[in-house]
């Protein structure tokens, strides 16, 4: 039964999950524009977004692009300049600090949105939803550094490397790299995952649009002809 | 040169009456949507005041427009594009609800609803936001109309800088106080602010027609316009979170039509014509380094509608020759650059603003008309008019007093004039002569502003939809646009109207301009009181 699981879990999910996401996002751009925002409450209240806000998006675009880099770069790239126990090593103490600067951030955010009437009152079920939804991600993140503290040599990071190449390179057998895990790490991809299948409900969108874009504009101006 | 066209508005504030009817019907128009409950496309202020949102004229506070950098250069007075970017997460520069006003309704179905009692049920007031009961309002969109609230609060008003504090306290006595209307609307600027801060790239400027637009399915609401804008006429839909501003009646512009504000105008203020403008030199016009010569720099953009040369360049790079010919009957540009009686509101921001406005004459004080005074000939001199001319210097012309009180002068020549010729039958050359006019650019503005017959107060040639296609009289254009909808909210033309609920989305709160609010069990309620009343009707006509 648990190598069920596991295998559904860590071998489909993954794909169910990335699956709703991808197409789901392409049909509210294409069908539903409208609602294609980053939905900010700034209006509402701007107390305690400086520190909140910003600590929560810097400390969450650092530990996104950790894991990106993370568990994507092949044991072979980084084997020549870091062992595997080093990058573990760094992946804890980067984590550990981006993930603080997220955690302080959260609280913030969480008590505004829960306790400011304004906010709450125009916060639609996701909003709020997500936001916990985050937070728990974050708490099973920040939890795995002392279990990862348990075994410095980086054997467990290379399987998890492995499961998440695996998968993104549409490999089989890799659920099996995710069977002798500790849970902690099973229930932070699982609920990674699932914000994944929630993502293009929510307004998670709104990073898919960051508008990098604007720093190439010519100028500042924009005219529209006719049309 | 490249020669583009603009509809531009002035409004007269010498003939304003405060009645804030363009105000409500804009309000009808546009703004009585969920969301949208607080926001006012075009509101009225009486000055001196604060206005709305508060302070909003004080950009040291805000940081709204352009400031020019040390090398000359123009970048937005709140960051270049890096630094604007690092704003993202939380906008230092964003008002808050409070600084507009928290919307409120009153309980009105507890009147229906309320059990016998001793005392008179009350329809209490609540914030239409968190449902929450409220005492009383604490501030409004006309919260200081007609001088409501202390002075000591009203003197902050930006348009004061330069006073010294003994004088503004005298401008607190009931003596001599002063006060003045000024409705306010976005104002399509050439150099606007809004556009350039967008990171999403969602608002734009129409070639056309110079109207500055949000494209509502590609904003993405990061409200950096909100604060970029220096006349805070951008507004965030708290319901669609997306930034909502004046669109200048665009589909009545279009067909010919005047904005609704212009056209339900009791006062016959307001005026929109053609001014025809040299957009090569934009920049260059909004980056002079002198503030007080910005004024002078946008009428050096607007073009002469008569020089063939202008006409020949305009044909060429697509102005259509019905817009020519409207150019040339245009009211803006008689009273911008005819007769110089109508100036941009704070040019100093930078943006090049394009609705302009006529300043206020004002009763002549007691002394001047007691013979203490002096006076120009028959003109009394602007300086015993109530209104301090440095205020309204202020206001229009980033402090240089002189072509203000050239306008008034010129104001104050009209009437001497038409009051001799009317009145005494006397035509006295010598007060034309004094402010420089001739006596048929007097009689012409006369006309345009004593009499303001519609068809002078509004020349606005029609869209030409057909020029958007490969040739001007492109035939596919009109097919392809055949029974489009005029405007909607999002989504083109295709699904239901917003407020909707769908997978992705649904609204937290009904239209709350119904007179609901947040938690109230409307809907039942709200049903049942316009059933009855339907019923109610129906039974009348049978009987």
């Amino acid at each position: 039964m648990s190598e069920y699981l596991n295998t559904f879990f860590f071998g489909i999910y993954p794909y169910l999950a990335i699956g709703v996401m991808v197409f789901g996002s392409f049909l509210r751009y294409d069908r539903d524009p409208y609602s294609w925002k980053a939905d900010s409450s700034q209006l509402m209240s701007r107390k305690g977004l400086r520190w909140g806000s910003n600590l929560f998006h810097v400390g969450i675009i650092l530990l996104f692009f950790g894991h990106l880099v993370g568990l994507l770069t092949p044991h072979w790239v980084y084997e020549p300049f870091i062992t595997a126990g080093q990058k573990q090593l760094l992946a804890m103490i980067a984590g550990g600090i981006f993930g603080s600067m997220c955690f302080i951030g959260m609280v913030i955010l969480i008590v505004r949105r829960f306790g400011n009437a304004r906010v709450s009152a125009t916060s639609s079920f996701w909003d709020k939803a997500i936001l916990l939804l985050l937070f728990i991600q974050l708490c099973l993140g920040l939890l795995t550094i002392p279990q990862s503290a348990q075994h410095l040599d980086g054997s467990s990071m290379i399987e998890l490397a492995h499961w998440a190449q695996k998968i993104v390179t549409f490999r089989g057998g890799a659920a099996e790299h995710m069977l002798h895990e500790n849970i902690i790490f099973k229930l932070h991809i699982v609920l990674g995952l699932t914000i994944f299948l929630v993502f293009p409900f929510t307004r998670l969108v709104h990073m898919f649009s960051a508008p990098i874009k604007y720093l190439w504009r010519t100028g500042y101006q924009i005219v529209r002809k006719r049309g | 040169m490249s020669i583009r066209a603009q509809i531009g508005m002035v409004l007269n504030l010498d003939k304003c009456i405060g009645c804030h009817t363009c105000s409500i019907t804009c309000k009808n128009v546009w703004t009585s949507r969920g969301g949208m409950e607080y926001a006012w496309f075009n509101n009225v202020e009486t000055k001196p005041g604060l206005g709305y949102p508060r302070n909003w004229e004080d950009q040291e506070q805000w940081k709204g427009g352009w400031e020019r950098t040390k090398s000359g250069k123009l970048r937005p007075k709140a960051g270049g594009k890096v630094g604007l970017l690092t704003q993202i997460f939380a906008n230092p520069n964003l008002p808050e609800i409070d600084d507009y006003y928290d919307p409120y309704t009153y309980e009105y179905n507890h009147l229906k609803t309320a059990k016998e009692s001793k005392t008179v049920p009350t329809a209490r007031m609540k914030s239409v936001i968190t449902g929450k009961t409220k005492d009383a309002p604490d501030w409004g969109v006309n919260w200081e109309e007609i001088l409501g609230g202390e002075f000591e609060k009203r003197k902050a008003d930006y348009n004061f800088t330069g006073f010294e504090e003994t004088q503004k306290q005298m401008y607190g006595e009931f003596e001599n106080t002063f006060m003045m209307y000024l409705p306010r609307l976005c104002e399509h600027c050439l150099n606007p602010t809004c556009v350039a801060s967008c990171p999403s790239g969602a608002i734009y400027k129409r070639e056309e027609d110079g109207i500055v637009l949000i494209d509502q399915d590609k904003c993405r609401g990061w409200r950096m316009c909100v604060s970029g804008c220096p006349y805070k006429k951008i507004y965030f839909n708290w319901q669609s979170g997306k930034s909502e501003k004046c669109t200048f009646c665009y589909p009545r512009i279009e067909a010919g039509e005047p904005t609704v504000c212009s056209e339900t105008c009791v006062g016959r203020i307001r005026y929109l014509g053609v001014l025809l403008y040299d957009s090569d030199k934009i920049l260059e016009a909004a980056s002079v380094e002198d503030e007080k010569d910005l004024y002078q720099a946008q009428c050096d953009l607007f073009l002469d509608p008569y020089d063939p040369d202008v006409i020949e360049r305009a044909r060429a790079d697509g102005v259509p020759d019905s817009w020519l010919e409207a150019a040339k009957l245009s009211p803006v540009y008689k009273m911008a650059m005819d007769w110089k009686i109508a100036f941009p509101l704070h040019p100093e921001y930078r943006t090049l603003p394009m609705v302009w406005y006529v300043p206020p004459l004002s009763p002549i004080q007691s002394a001047h008309e007691n013979g203490l005074m002096g006076s120009k000939g028959m003109i009394p001199d602007v300086e015993s008019l109530r209104i301090p001319v440095a205020y309204l210097a202020n206001l229009l012309t980033a402090g240089d007093t002189a072509p203000v009180t050239n306008a008034l002068e010129r104001m104050l020549a009209m009437r001497a004039y038409m009051r001799g010729k009317t009145v005494d039958g006397v035509t006295d050359i010598s007060i034309l002569e004094q402010v420089g006019m001739s006596e048929d650019e007097m009689d012409d503005m006369y006309q345009m502003m004593a009499i303001a017959n519609y068809e002078d107060r509004f020349v606005i040639p029609t869209n030409h939809k057909e020029y958007s296609g490969d040739s001007p009289f492109d035939h596919e254009i009109a097919f392809a646009t055949k029974a489009e909808c005029g405007i909607s909210f999002g989504n083109g033309c295709h699904g239901e109207e917003p407020p909707r609920s769908n997978l992705f989305g649904s609204p937290t709160h009904a239209n709350t301009m119904n007179g609901s609010f947040h938690g109230a069990e409307k809907t039942e309620v709200k049903m049942a009181t316009q059933l009855e009343i339907g019923r109610g009707w129906k039974q009348k006509g049978k009987s």
